[in-house]
């Protein structure tokens, strides 16, 4: 029995981290807003690591905090430990992680949604997606309720046909312990998408009362407080530490011996696991030569004692595994609260999407987060405040928004899966942008938040801090080029402390802040007239100059890359007619459908001399059709 | 990647327009924006004429110069405005000297200050695109781009290119263990990768640099694919080995008589057979003579075959074998010969046997040069040598091509700034920029270039997981 329930503009299918993302932004664009989970208790849940950010991932968090999303201000919100990373490393490559209480961040997360005008939540699974002369048009739930609506985004993680496997022992299930999603997939191969699987694994949690913290490493977090989104300012943090531990002979020992009970090696598991998040078994084998691994004990909250064991990540069967766990320094009592687990579920193969991550077959329907392949919260909240929007766009009848590989990391990322395709769960690295230097953590308001405020997910605050950052640091780069000093006993006695070399005659402080050891928070020793700045204003003024060389170059670069970006393709272009492309081409493009010339130059197997034949043929239809108009 | 194997549509292209190893004038041709801007780098007119104020498709006289202000050579330089010329594009043409060594040294020059090499029909193309050629011939315009030009050619050169493209590989592999050490390191901050030291960096880097500036070098040596396969024409006076040269060259170049010992010195001529450049050397005969310019002529010869790499040893079949043969055939004993049995158009009168017994039958071709026939045959022979490696190279590792020397001269110029920077203690974040960029450099020689070897490398190294 099927009932009328209400009409929506956009459905959002899951509240995990692509799903909030989405439903956020379709709701603050003003459009009428549905979004389910199969339980409002795992909304925002954090199924695996308590953490957020890190490389790359940090910088995506950063790029949806200054797109108005919500992850960036929940994550200050609800952390226990903050740490920037790669300090030292260079300045587009530091990062931002903080340790989260999971269940904090989940329940801010539930409120906020629940606190969204436009925004409505349910618990609900749904079964089906109706449509309607190729576009989407009603979801219908497990209840029987069918929603009306324009828009869909499937952000659905990983519970489509979830498969858990513990050793020999193997169910149909959802992470955590939560119900799997098994219609969903019939309805979307019904729509025509190819599916496929993936897997992936999470470790074991265990009792913090019964391990030894004494035999490990403490790693606190920092002094100096940073935190993710633009808008959070100086707080306060009381943190607590993780705890580092070794692997060692005795437990690859054990591994070995019970390497045939692992379902990666029976073939119970025949789904793709990801490279990068290999489990301790496939570690051990893989590099027979380590004499020991890594294993970091994170705390999962404030009110809890569990503890996540990082780099135990396992489908060993659960005897095995407290064996394992034992042989480690620290956890020889330790007591496992819930058993490591792999995960396998259907994902789509997502170069069946547009750059808006809309299925090319169906109008209005989306696809976020890890039912598109990739891993990673901050990943899929990218995806999710993307998808989100232009769900909204379309709605709204208006053009797509698609940032590109130069603009941010998120633009790399959904380029990588929609024109590359993934064999793996996708996981945003630094290496994969080719313009990291631009794509700095540290403007990714400079870069993205005018953009947010055009389509409406930014809100006036943040709109107004985001440009009085951008003019005290156009300001005081044109203060420093502006004031010249000249040598001095003071300014000689500078030069000396800080190691650098005399100056001849004078110098604008831009010139000497060139210099590597010389840093702008020193130079208020000889500039009297240094005004008191943000620390973000100082830090990204110290950046632009020290710099700047690299980062012009990255600039033109990037200029370069557009130009090709910028030259449009019909999307209804029909390769096959073309005469002079390969057939490998005609295939792929035909496929992928890219909406510019760039983006047709990245497929494997489009050569140079197939974009020039695309070019002429574009040139050859645009005459012909002036020809006929005149 | 940083740059990528897709040129920008608006980069000046240059290339060389004339045919190589044509003798006469050299033409290199640019179009772009920046055309104008490059001629006047490298380009001095002999009237005090500011090289912007050229008027458009004027000849103007005046030098080549390199950076040092040498003189390259002298040249006339046409200047055809933008919308007025074949491309609608700036376009300069300059027309050098004839030649392997001019032609290319302009082009490397003009490469230098900022043009790339033209791909195959890109000057149409361009035509085209900007509306200079007419709609209908659209379609001639995709076969020129997408012609393969001269297949079997360039399947050979990728088999004698072999060993220098594993060179590039190995350069590559080590450049990728720096990139792949440095990456690990920042996108897995807290895995237990042994931090690079800088000291690692800056050895693999000089390690790299030095193999680069080798590769560079050896253009530079010449080569038998890019300079010509050294092919010493040899045989006792008037055998017709000028007159076969002409038929060769399809043009009266050598003085050829009746007289004996007419051709006294060496004449270098370049042919192009099968799209392997043959270099020629005529040769004066090998004799005792008490002519001075001959003597001199003779001991040319004599150094002419001790560097060939090839003999094309011609006789006269209308006599027997004579006194200057048989020492011909003495002097060449170690060379790899081909003989042109010339003159079967007059009635035989060698024995074949001893030739066969000696040299192979499949040696031997029997030819005219009078009538023009067994050339062919002649020409295959040759080709046939090169493409079976019968010939054996006197380098292996050799770059011919200037597109791949203007790759490495900028990957070398990118590991010289990581080293620099390494040096000046610049975050590795930005050693990697460049270390990258020198490692995709390499990678458009051998189209290898691939953004996933990166993280494919990072995964198989180090070991790395939650």
């Amino acid at each position: 029995m099927q009932f009328y329930a209400g009409e929506y503009d956009v459905v959002v299918i899951g509240a995990g981290h692509a799903g909030c993302e989405a439903a956020l932004a379709s709701a603050r664009m003003g459009l009428r807003t549905l979004v389910t989970a199969m339980n409002l208790d795992s909304i925002a849940m954090m199924a695996c690591n308590p953490s957020i950010g890190g490389p790359a991932k940090g910088n995506l968090v950063r790029e949806l905090d200054a797109l108005g999303g919500e992850m960036g201000v929940n994550i200050d919100k609800t952390m226990i430990q903050i740490r920037m990373l790669n300090t030292k490393k260079g300045p587009a490559v530091r990062a931002l992680r903080a340790q989260a209480d999971k269940k904090l961040y989940a329940e801010r997360m539930k409120k906020v949604l629940e606190e969204q005008e436009n925004l409505y939540v349910i618990q609900a699974e749904i079964l089906k997606i109706n449509t309607e002369n190729g576009k989407v048009a009603e979801v219908v739930t497990n209840l029987g309720a069918v929603y009306k609506c324009k828009s869909v985004v499937v952000a659905a993680g990983v519970y489509l046909r979830g498969k858990i496997v513990i050793g020999e022992v193997s169910y149909s299930g959802g992470p955590n312990g939560l119900f799997p999603a098994l219609e969903l997939s019939n309805s979307l191969e019904e729509m025509g998408l190819k599916l496929r699987r993936f897997k992936t694994g999470t470790p074991a949690r265990i009792d913090g009362k019964s391990v030894n913290l004494n035999k490990m490493s403490e790693q606190p977090g920092d002094r100096d407080i940073n935190t993710f989104s633009f808008m959070t300012g100086d707080i306060e943090l009381n943190q607590l530490s993780c705890y580092l531990t070794y692997t060692n002979e005795n437990t690859h020992k054990v591994i070995k011996d019970n390497i045939r009970r692992s379902p990666l090696y029976t073939g119970d598991i025949v789904g793709v696991g990801p490279r990068y998040c290999p489990s301790i078994e496939t570690k051990v084998i893989n590099f027979p030569d380590r004499d020991a691994h890594q294993i970091f004990i994170e705390p999962e909250g404030l009110h809890t004692k569990e503890m996540y064991v990082q780099g135990m990540s396992s489908s060993l069967p659960l005897d095995v595994q407290i064996d394992v766990l034992h042989s480690v320094p620290g956890l020889e009592n330790c007591h496992i609260m819930r058993a490591a687990y792999a995960i396998e579920y259907d994902c789509i193969d997502t170069t069946q999407l547009n750059l808006n991550l809309e299925y090319k077959n169906m109008e209005g329907l989306f696809f976020a987060g890890q039912i598109n392949g990739s891993s990673g919260y901050e990943e899929a909240a990218a995806q999710g405040i993307i998808a989100g929007i232009n769900a909204a766009l379309k709605v709204k009848n208006l053009p797509p928004f698609i940032l590109d590989r130069s603009e941010a990391y998120i633009g790399v990322l959904i380029d990588d899966l929609v024109t590359k395709g993934t064999e793996e769960p996708y996981r945003m690295m630094t290496s994969r942008s080719e313009y990291r230097l631009i794509l700095r953590q540290d403007n990714a308001d400079l870069r993205l938040t005018q953009k947010g405020y055009e389509l409406g997910v930014v809100s006036e605050e943040r709109y107004r801090r985001f440009i009085s950052k951008k003019e005290s640091i156009e300001k005081e780069l044109e203060r420093l080029k502006d004031t010249n000093i000249k040598l001095n006993q003071k300014v000689r006695d500078y030069l000396q402390r800080q190691n650098s070399s005399e100056i001849k005659g004078g110098i604008s402080l831009y010139e000497l802040l060139k210099r590597p050891e010389i840093y702008y928070d020193s130079l208020k020793e000889i500039d009297e007239n240094m005004p008191h700045l943000e620390r973000e204003v100082e830090e990204e003024v110290e950046i632009l100059i020290k710099y700047e060389g690299y980062i012009k170059k990255q600039l033109s670069q990037a200029e370069q890359f557009k130009k090709l970006e910028n030259k449009k393709v019909p999307i209804d272009m029909d390769y096959m007619n073309i005469k002079g492309l390969s057939l490998e081409a005609k295939e792929k493009l035909n496929d992928i459908k890219p909406i510019n010339l760039g983006q047709a130059s990245r497929i494997s197997g489009v050569s140079p001399a197939d974009i020039s034949v695309i070019m002429i043929y574009m040139e050859q239809l645009r005459r012909i059709r002036k020809n006929e108009k005149d | 990647m940083i740059g990528g194997i897709f040129r920008m549509i608006d980069e000046t292209i240059a290339a060389i327009a004339t045919a190589p190893g044509e003798a006469g004038i050299g033409i290199i041709r640019l179009s772009g924006d920046k055309a104008l801007e490059i001629l006047e780098k490298i380009f001095r007119p002999r009237r005090k004429l500011d090289v912007k104020n050229i008027p458009s498709r004027k000849v103007t006289y005046g030098h080549i110069i390199d950076d040092n202000n040498n003189i390259i050579d002298e040249v006339l330089a046409i200047v055809m405005r933008s919308p007025y010329s074949y491309t609608t594009e700036n376009i300069v043409e300059i027309h050098c000297h004839g030649g392997i060594i001019p032609v290319r040294k302009i082009m490397e020059l003009v490469l230098k200050s900022g043009a790339v090499i033209a791909e195959a029909g890109e000057f149409t193309k361009r035509a085209f695109l900007n509306g200079r050629i007419d709609l209908s011939q659209a379609e001639a315009v995709i076969d020129v781009i997408t012609a393969k030009t001269e297949t079997g050619l360039n399947a050979a050169l990728n088999q004698l290119e072999g060993s220098l493209s594993q060179e590039i590989k190995d350069i590559m592999a080590d450049l990728l263990t720096i990139i792949a050490h440095i990456e690990a390191s920042i996108d897995f901050p807290e895995h237990d990768i042994e931090e690079v030291t800088n000291e690692n960096i800056i050895n693999l880097a000089k390690k790299s640099k030095k193999a680069v500036i080798d590769l560079i070098n050896s253009f530079d040596e010449g080569r038998i694919i890019r300079d010509g396969l050294n092919t010493a024409i040899i045989g006792r006076p008037n055998v017709g080995k000028s007159s076969l040269l002409n038929v060769l060259l399809k043009e009266n170049r050598a003085i050829v008589t009746d007289i004996p010992g007419t051709t006294r010195d060496i004449i270098e001529e370049y042919l192009n057979i099968g799209g392997i450049l043959i270099k020629l050397i005529d040769t004066a005969g090998i004799r005792e003579t008490s002519d001075l310019v001959e003597q001199i002529g003779v001991e040319r010869t004599r150094q002419a075959i001790k560097e060939s790499e090839l003999v094309v040893f011609v006789i006269d079949m209308s006599t027997e074998l004579q006194k200057e043969d048989y020492e011909i055939i003495e002097y060449i004993s170690d060379k790899k010969t081909i003989v042109a049995a010339n003159k079967i158009d007059i009635d035989k009168k060698i024995n074949m046997e001893y030739l066969v017994n000696r040299f192979g039958n499949e040696n031997i071709v029997q030819m005219s040069a009078k009538e023009g026939t067994g050339i062919d045959d002649l020409e295959k022979k040759i080709k046939g040598l090169v493409f079976h490696g019968d010939i054996s190279l006197k380098k292996n590792k050799m770059v011919t091509n200037i597109r791949h020397k203007d790759l490495l001269e900028k990957a070398l110029e990118s590991i010289d700034r990581a080293i620099s920077s390494i040096e000046a203690d610049i975050p590795i974040d930005l050693v990697s920029v460049d270390i990258r960029e020198s490692w995709s450099k390499l990678g458009s020689i051998t189209g290898d270039t691939v953004e996933e070897d990166i993280v494919t490398e990072i995964f198989s190294k180090f070991c790395i997981g939650k």
